[in-house]
């Protein structure tokens, strides 16, 4: 994984709650066999919207998204946070998000940044009166910077630096293989076992 | 110390715990004994094995189904849709290569995923279970902390059959009482959600009790803990007790004999200790409940079926107000409308929430002998193969058809509309779905998300309905008599 240490772009106020990952891409997307290449299906019914914010310029030039509260909520589908990628957000700010959402996007580069909602609405003021403006997130301080407005952050230690160092995940648990085999001796024998197949 | 269920299962599947603390503090390294597969999020989880040269650590602890894309009609036949065609062949490629059981359209024992593992007795108490599929909550009912997860955890599940996890919050969610007739699991979930908002249950897993709890059948459980996502919760859970024993005996891969035995002394101590404490408790009456129906675009915001539409200006919060105004409109509603004077054009019955075959038993009751409003369409959509064998040795797909319902294949189906079952824009909806997500069910529809014996007496009435709304069934004395 590319590590992520501060990013700065040009941020995008998305001014609704409950955004849910059906609108970041409809289900018709999902029917890909690639991880890259969502760029098009990145919230495609609104799209088709031309008043919808990324159809305006500058924010579709934009990288850091700025969302109302319980942002990813839903599926968990993973293809949420490609979209996102694949168009070029490096970074969402949201009050809440999604558990999965933001597991998903910790495993894939994408920085989801907590910031309290009165920080977001502080955001979006300048975002709207100076459409443009760009967004730092710096991830060593967890800190967002925008015009005037600082605000700290908040994410969880391990994936702050796991997203620092660039780590793989399969890789970090494979070094403790041994405990994994450990483990597997001593699980009861009433447990199910998928193979051999019986049906009924 | 005293633990909470959910800290029990948490514990007993810890492979190694998380070094540290505070900045490099690591999640728990979590043993996971079963993973369910299908072919949406799969695909690029296989790949990825593929390119980092790694192998399938458990084919033995894997399993994998086709249901997302799956056509529920003319299943004999080459799907149409080519790209839906392309992952399904991917899955089965993939299951051959990494030697993964699956079953396919056409077997069986093919269906929703989480239909097909509880059926199986794949799913047993205080097990550690997780799909890429957020629904997979529903196997929770069993006592077991199972989890939706995405493509890059599948892999790493696939990899190391594990997984790195943040130790949970819990929620006590008590639902004390009696369920009058007509009143369901569904309804308990819908009002929890409306309770405590899509957001609530972020961070934690909640754990259904009570006395209302204890009376459902493992099926409704299902329901339940189904929708715990839909609150935002990583999980939910019910308590196993006879009920679920009775539910498993018997089952293609239950344990047996002094297995069993040993299972079940095992599975008695899988109960929240007497003096352990939650973080959070939230308590629903059962006694006054009535059947509950969404109105906007996400599950929180719904309302009993004799209230009526919301006005915006129910809401303090700015960001909530904003929310319903947006779904009033997207939803064509006006506030103040009763909610009883919604006409559908589809009720749509099925879903990883309710498409077991009790679900399909309940519908069947409401509309035998009845006449389908002839404006709308019903499909009726086992959720699994099994389950369609099952009803139609009851002689339910005839009741259905009889009625005017559309008797369709298993498969996740309109719930999400990734196979040709979707709703026109503008189309209005009772589904016993999850999710009344814009465009969820295609794009400009419009779902309310109702209960089985909700969604069949909107189907006879045309209007959302309760079964209390229905004049009585000229034969239905007749049948409940037979049937007793």
């Amino acid at each position: 994984m590319e590590k992520f240490t501060t990013h700065t772009g040009i941020g995008v106020p998305l001014r609704q709650s409950n955004v849910d990952t059906d609108q970041i891409i409809p289900a018709v997307y999902l029917k890909r066999i690639t991880r890259t290449g969502f760029e098009d299906a990145l919230f495609s019914a609104w799209r088709k919207d031309p008043s919808f914010i990324l159809n305006q310029e500058p924010f579709n030039a934009g990288s850091v998204l700025v969302a109302g509260p319980d942002f990813g909520t839903g599926s968990s589908r993973e293809h949420a946070v490609w979209a996102l990628k694949d168009y070029g957000f490096r970074a969402v700010l949201s009050s809440r998000f999604a558990d999965i959402f933001r597991g998903n996007s910790g495993k894939q580069g994408l920085l989801a940044a907590q910031v309290a909602q009165d920080d977001i609405e502080l955001i979006w003021k300048t975002l709207e009166n100076a459409p443009g403006t760009e967004v730092t997130v710096d991830l060593a301080s967890k800190t967002v910077t925008c015009g005037n407005v600082v605000a700290p952050f908040e994410i969880d230690d391990y994936t702050r630096w796991r997203l620092l160092e660039g780590l793989d995940d399969i890789g970090l648990t494979l070094q403790h293989e041994e405990d994994i085999t450990a483990y597997e001796a001593t699980r009861p024998s009433f447990k199910p076992l998928t193979l051999p197949a019986r049906t009924s | 110390m005293a633990k909470t269920l959910a800290e029990k299962v948490w514990d007993a599947h810890v492979v190694r715990k998380g070094d540290g603390e505070g900045a490099n503090a690591q999640p728990d390294l979590l043993y996971i004994d079963l993973h369910l597969v299908h072919e949406v999020t799969s695909p690029q989880a296989f790949e990825g094995l593929r390119l980092a040269g790694r192998k399938l650590r458990r084919p033995d602890l894997t399993i994998a189904t086709e249901d997302h894309n799956t056509p529920t009609l003319d299943i004999d036949k080459p799907i149409a849709d080519l790209t839906s065609r392309t992952q399904i062949q991917t899955l089965r490629n993939n299951c051959e290569e990494f030697g993964v059981r699956l079953h396919s359209l056409g077997d069986a024992e093919q269906g929703i995923v989480h239909v097909v593992g509880p059926q199986l007795g794949l799913t047993q108490p205080g097990m550690t279970v997780v799909c890429g599929d957020s629904h997979t909550s529903t196997h929770g009912a069993f006592g077991a902390l199972a989890m939706g997860i995405g493509t890059s955890e599948v892999e790493h599940v696939m990899a190391t059959q594990t997984l790195s996890l943040k130790p949970f919050k819990t929620m006590a969610i008590n639902v004390e009482g009696t369920l009058r007739p007509g009143v369901t699991a569904k309804d308990i979930i819908l009002a929890v959600i409306a309770k405590i908002g899509t957001g609530g249950g972020q961070g934690y897993v909640l754990e259904y009790r009570g006395s209302a709890i204890r009376a459902l059948s493992m099926d409704a459980r299902m329901t339940i803990c189904n929708m715990s996502i839909e609150a935002g919760a990583r999980a939910g859970m019910v308590a196993p007790d006879e009920t679920t024993y009775a539910y498993m005996n018997g089952r293609p891969h239950a344990p047996q004999g002094a297995e069993w035995d040993a299972a079940v002394d095992y599975w008695n101590t899988l109960r929240t200790d007497d003096d352990a404490v939650f973080d959070v408790e939230v308590d629903l009456d059962a006694n006054t409940l009535e059947p509950f129906v969404t109105w906007g675009t996400n599950p929180g915001q719904g309302v009993s079926l004799s209230a009526k539409v919301p006005s915006p200006e129910d809401f303090g919060d700015e960001n909530a107000k904003a929310a319903a105004e947006r779904a009033l409109q997207y939803m064509g509603l006006a506030a103040g409308t009763p909610m009883k004077d919604i006409r559908v054009d589809t009720v749509f019955l099925g879903s990883c929430t309710n498409s077991r075959i009790e679900d399909l038993r309940a519908a069947a009751d409401i509309v035998r002998g009845r006449e389908k409003d002839p404006m709308v369409r019903m499909l009726v959509v086992p959720g699994s193969a099994r389950v369609r064998l099952e009803a139609e040795a009851e002689g339910l797909d005839k009741v259905f058809k009889d009625f005017g319902a559309e008797w369709r294949f298993a498969g996740c189906s309109m719930c999400l509309g990734m196979n040709p079952d979707q709703l026109e824009p503008g189309e209005r909806c009772a589904s016993t779905s999850n999710r009344n997500f814009e465009g969820r069910q295609g794009k400009g529809g419009r779902t309310h998300l109702v209960s089985p014996v909700v969604a069949a007496a909107t189907a006879v009435r045309g209007t959302l309905s309760s079964p209390s709304d229905l004049d009585p069934a000229p034969e239905s004395a007749a049948l409940t008599t037979d049937a007793a």
